[in-house]
């Protein structure tokens, strides 16, 4: 560091920089999922509801990883988007790429109006506000039976070939495509915005939002944005599965569902977007292995592994991702021991 | 573009080929059930029923050796969907059986249709269900097939106000249509239609809207693990005091449950498709076999279900001569008549659904234990919304 | 009319001694313990163990349940809890969540998947009428006992010495150990006391809930609702919002049945947002 004196400032925006920068390990996560296709095309069931449910951990890491809240109803959006897509195929236009997105602009809206929910109190008061809303809508869509098939689900979804072209196919093979790119998509342009300084504003926020208030950042509006592209994810998320099963059940509004996403999100580490698609690959894997050898009791060892993630602490597990090559959490790591070692 | 449906057509080809030589002397049969979560009992109890009949008859049929292939959807629709698909491509299996609940086997529609692979439902019972998908097969029960004889017999015994209260899901709305429309046919009136919800902890403020109603008696149909609560409920407000009778389908008398549920069941009416009491060489021998084989649980009409369904895939497995295609194993299955544990029971040629006899039972203590003791039969009762 | 609000009251007063071992954890020691419900149910099965395979008396099952869950309790405190103390409540979330899961796999192994039912002795079965009113003697039976443990519970956190060293630990854990109180052998008892109501809360709720190895999940959701609609700070703003629920709840189903389950959350939520931290929160409060 002596040879640059002005080095904090410029090592501090080179850092920041470098947090935006395309990692060794991420395209080779890409390539990998790419390759599944021709590797695995037994498995591309599975595959696709890891992504599906990757992204949706995605969604929730918007808002718990980067704005700091915590929500016990994400599955709201979730459901809300995979019903708006069911219904609308169903009734208007079966042709996929346009229900994913009039999903995600109604989940959006819905996002937007009850982020203003989100907004005030403690942790606790969120996660029964957020919990609250999920409860609303799912015992709304058991009681709208004309429009949603009620307790039966919707059926009667079909699905055209995806603009026109690709057919969804017993295999499953051009749903994972489908469901990759769309990931793929949705990832890349959430990597622009948490690495904007928009994004570095919320992190911000999420340390201390008074201070955050007294630089000179509102809060309000950032969480609102923030909760509404978040929610607007989690509708094309909950579109996907839609789509791809063809079938909505009540179950996508379930709480279950909201405890789930949380602990993807959690195995896999918040805060670096990639937690959510990590988490979903090992829960996955982990709850389908499981539920084969014990189809009745794999719910316990789900649970203890949780406990264990816990009492060996997140941080220490998701830190293997510090020691990938070029990671930005490593670079910081070594700026932060060389500051202190200059000290 | 067309290169690459193309390899994915033949691909398809070379794999459809590949799954008869791979079949050739075992069939899989897919058993998708809830296992865990609030209907795993469904589960438990309809595994018991397959598990019987291979105890019983032995593992082979039309010359081919069964596997069962058991999965836990945990009553969680994409899940069922994801598992039967996987089970179709994966495991190459030629049946799919179980599916606990109307939106799981809802789910699995597609599948078969792109698959054209049979599915016997052993639990699900709406009547919605079977026109999803022509490779629906259902040995459960049809609709509301219990709820209309219950109906009629209440008429014919003077029975003329009546409460009904069902819980509010697909089955629920089926049973209370099914028993209004038969009930105001036969010149009766309902007084009033009580829906509780699904997730329902207590039922205090239905049951006092019933009392305060003051009909002759009450329709109740709720899904048996919540069955029991309700009777006890029911025992406790005074309604039999009160002069209101309670009928019922056989859901709310659930074999496996009436001896925990005690003295308040005593004389209650129910109509449904099985009684572990019934009389028949063939229902002791299956009693006795599920008994033994899962730690004294007795089997109630869950396990008929997945029993039945195990005879059904073996019977159409002779016909075929042991031939897999699921086009000729719906063709064979029907029509299929046979004697069940519950009674004779045949598969509806026109819409692959089970007919079957009703019976109307009162609670009454054999020995030291409880039973639903069957006393009047109607006999090949059909989906009553099949033709509508 | 009466009727209806006494079966509310019966059922808010369960629902508050079952919840109230929550309020207790959250509350005063900032943990938000979503396995409360598993407590719950572990005095449900001691009851239903206890009549049905050693024919005990019912009597007998309440102070056992109590005991035996407040036993099982300190145990995983002393092992498993004490260690997230001042973990963030995300970890907490999740801890017990895992707790939740475990607990349903394992009650689902040794007593298998079914409702689980007891009888009642005869004294407390059926119901006699006052003035006109229909009145369930378990439900009365219900009240009795919760009004009773309330008041007992009031007077023990406000009056007694166990109760202002408990606050006393809460407020400022280092203070009150310079002070020579052992604040970790208060936090344990206390959290007995929590997860030995919430069993009580368990084995009373049997006959009326019902009870199979899904419990902690089912009710966890009103456990919740009363906990953050009462606020946390106290024992009386749980004790009222549990009686609002339960009268809310059950009029609402017998007045307007098709609409019963909005009514909790859409009143939840619109408390929330009026009072972020519970109706009856001290200033500045968690």
């Amino acid at each position: 560091m002596s040879d640059k004196p002005l080095s904090a400032s410029e090592t501090a925006i080179g850092l920041l920089k470098r947090a935006g920068r395309w990692q060794i390990w991420e395209i080779a996560l890409w390539l990998i999922a790419i390759a599944m296709i021709f590797v695995l095309p037994s498995k591309m069931l599975i595959l696709t509801e890891i992504t599906i449910l990757g992204l949706f951990a995605v969604s929730l890491d918007l808002i718990l990883g980067y704005a700091g809240i915590v929500s016990l109803g994400h599955t709201a959006f979730f459901g809300l988007g995979a019903y708006v897509a069911g219904i609308f195929a169903r009734d208007y236009f079966s042709e996929p790429v346009t229900g994913l997105l009039v999903a995600g602009v109604v989940s959006g809206l819905f996002g937007f109006a009850t982020s203003f929910l989100v907004l005030r109190g403690s942790d606790l008061t969120r996660l029964m506000t957020t919990f609250g809303v999920a409860m609303l809508l799912a015992e709304l869509a058991n009681q709208a039976a004309w429009l949603t098939g009620g307790a039966d689900g919707l059926s009667g979804v079909t699905i055209t070939p995806i603009l026109g072209l690709f057919e969804f196919d017993l295999w499953g093979r051009n749903g994972y495509i489908y469901a990759l790119v769309v990931l793929m998509v949705l990832t890349f342009i959430a990597r622009r915005i948490v690495n904007s300084p928009y994004g570095l504003s919320l992190k911000a926020i999420k340390r201390n939002p008074v201070r955050a208030a007294m630089l000179g950042i509102s809060p309000t509006r950032r969480i609102v944005a923030v909760y509404t592209i978040a929610a607007a994810y989690a509708g094309i998320a909950g579109a996907l599965l839609a789509q791809t099963t063809s079938f909505v059940s009540p179950d996508v509004l379930a709480f279950h569902r909201s405890a789930d996403v949380l602990l993807v999100l959690v195995i896999g580490g918040t805060g670096y977007l990639y937690g959510g698609i990590f988490g979903a690959i090992i829960f996955t894997v982990l709850r389908d292995w499981l539920s084969v050898i014990t189809p009745q009791y794999w719910m316990f060892w789900i649970g203890l592994i949780l406990i264990i993630i816990v009492m060996v602490g997140p941080e220490r597990i998701t830190r293997w991702q510090a020691f990938l090559p070029g990671s930005a959490r490593a670079e910081r790591l070594k700026a932060r021991k060389a500051a202190e070692d200059v000290r | 573009m067309i290169t690459r449906r193309l390899f994915i057509a033949t691909t398809m080809v070379a794999a459809l080929a590949a799954t008869p030589s791979l079949a050739q002397d075992v069939v899989k049969i897919g058993l998708v059930l809830p296992m865990t979560g609030p209907f795993a009992s469904t589960g438990r109890q309809v595994e018991a029923g397959v598990r019987a009949y291979m105890a019983l008859h032995g593992d082979t049929a039309g010359g081919k050796k069964i596997e069962v292939v058991l999965r836990d959807d945990a009553g969680t629709a994409d899940q069922t969907r994801r598992i039967a698909q996987e089970l179709v491509v994966n495991e190459g299996v030629s049946m799919l059986m179980g599916f606990g609940l109307t939106p799981l086997a809802m789910s699995v529609a597609p599948v078969l249709n792109q698959a054209k692979i049979p599915a016997i439902i052993t639990s699900a019972t709406t009547s919605a269900i079977m026109k999803q998908s022509e490779y629906f097969v259902r040995t459960s029960m049809a609709g509301p097939q219990s709820a209309v004889p219950v109906a009629t017999w209440a008429v014919e015994n003077g029975l003329k106000r009546v409460v009904t209260l069902v819980t509010d899901y697909g089955p629920g709305h089926d049973i209370e249509k099914g028993f209004t429309d038969q009930f105001k046919k036969e010149g009766g009136e309902i007084v009033e239609a009580v829906r509780v919800p699904l997730q329902n902890p207590d039922f205090a403020p239905f049951l006092q809207r019933v009392r305060d109603a003051k009909p002759d008696a009450i329709f109740v149909f709720v899904p048996s693990g919540v069955g029991s609560v309700f009777m006890k409920q029911f025992a406790d407000r005074g309604l039999a005091d009160a002069g209101i009778k309670l009928i019922a389908t056989g859901d709310v008398t659930d074999d496996d449950l009436l001896n925990a549920i005690g003295d308040p069941a005593l004389g209650v009416i129910t109509g449904h498709f099985y009684s572990a009491n019934h009389d028949s060489p063939e229902n002791k021998a299956y009693v006795e076999q599920v008994k033994k084989a899962a730690n004294n649980m007795r089997p109630n009409f869950m396990s008929v279900g997945g029993y039945d369904a195990m005879h059904l895939a073996y019977a159409a497995l002779e016909k075929t001569g042991g031939d897999t295609d699921g086009t000729k194993l719906v063709e064979a299955m029907k029509g299929m008549e046979w004697t069940s544990p519950r009674g004779s029971i045949s598969i509806d040629p026109a819409t692959r659904d089970i007919v079957q006899d009703i019976y109307i039972r009162e609670v009454k203590k054999v020995g030291d234990e409880l039973y639903n003791v069957e006393f009047t039969t109607y006999e090949k009762i059909k989906d009553p919304f099949a033709a509508q | 009319m009466l009727t209806i609000l006494f079966d509310g009251i019966a059922y808010g007063m369960l629902l508050f001694v079952l919840a109230c071992g929550l309020s207790i954890t959250l509350g005063l020691m900032n943990f938000v313990n979503l396995a409360h419900g598993a407590f719950a149910m572990a005095g449900g099965y001691i009851t239903v163990i206890m009549m049905n395979r050693y024919g005990l008396s019912f009597y007998w099952c309440l102070p056992a349940a109590f005991l035996v869950t407040a036993l099982i309790g300190v145990l995983l405190e002393r092992t498993l809890y004490r260690r997230l103390y001042k973990s963030s409540h995300l970890d907490q979330v999740l801890f017990s969540i895992g707790l939740v899961f475990m607990s349903i796999a394992a009650v689902d192994y040794f007593m298998g998947g079914q409702q689980q039912l007891i009888s009642l002795p005869p004294e407390l079965r059926g119901r006699f009428d006052f003035f006109g009113v229909g009145i369930g003697r378990y439900r009365l039976f219900i009240i009795v006992l919760c009004a009773a443990l309330t008041i007992a519970l009031q007077l023990a956190l406000t009056r007694t010495r166990f109760g202002s060293q408990l606050r006393a630990a809460v407020d400022d854990g280092r203070v009150a150990r310079g002070l020579g109180i052992n604040v970790s052998v208060v936090f344990a008892l206390t959290f007995a006391l929590g997860s030995g109501l919430a069993g009580l809360g368990g084995a009373l709720g049997t006959e009326i809930l019902g009870l199979d190895p899904n419990f902690p999940l089912k009710f966890l959701i009103y456990f919740m609702i009363v906990v953050t609609v009462g606020g946390t700070s106290s024992i009386t703003g749980p004790f009222v919002a549990a009686l609002l629920l339960g009268i809310a709840d059950v009029a609402g189903k017998y007045y307007v049945p098709q609409a019963g389950a909005f009514i909790i959350y859409g009143v939840m939520i619109l408390v929330l947002i009026l009072r972020p931290h519970g109706l009856f929160a001290r200033e500045g409060g968690r």
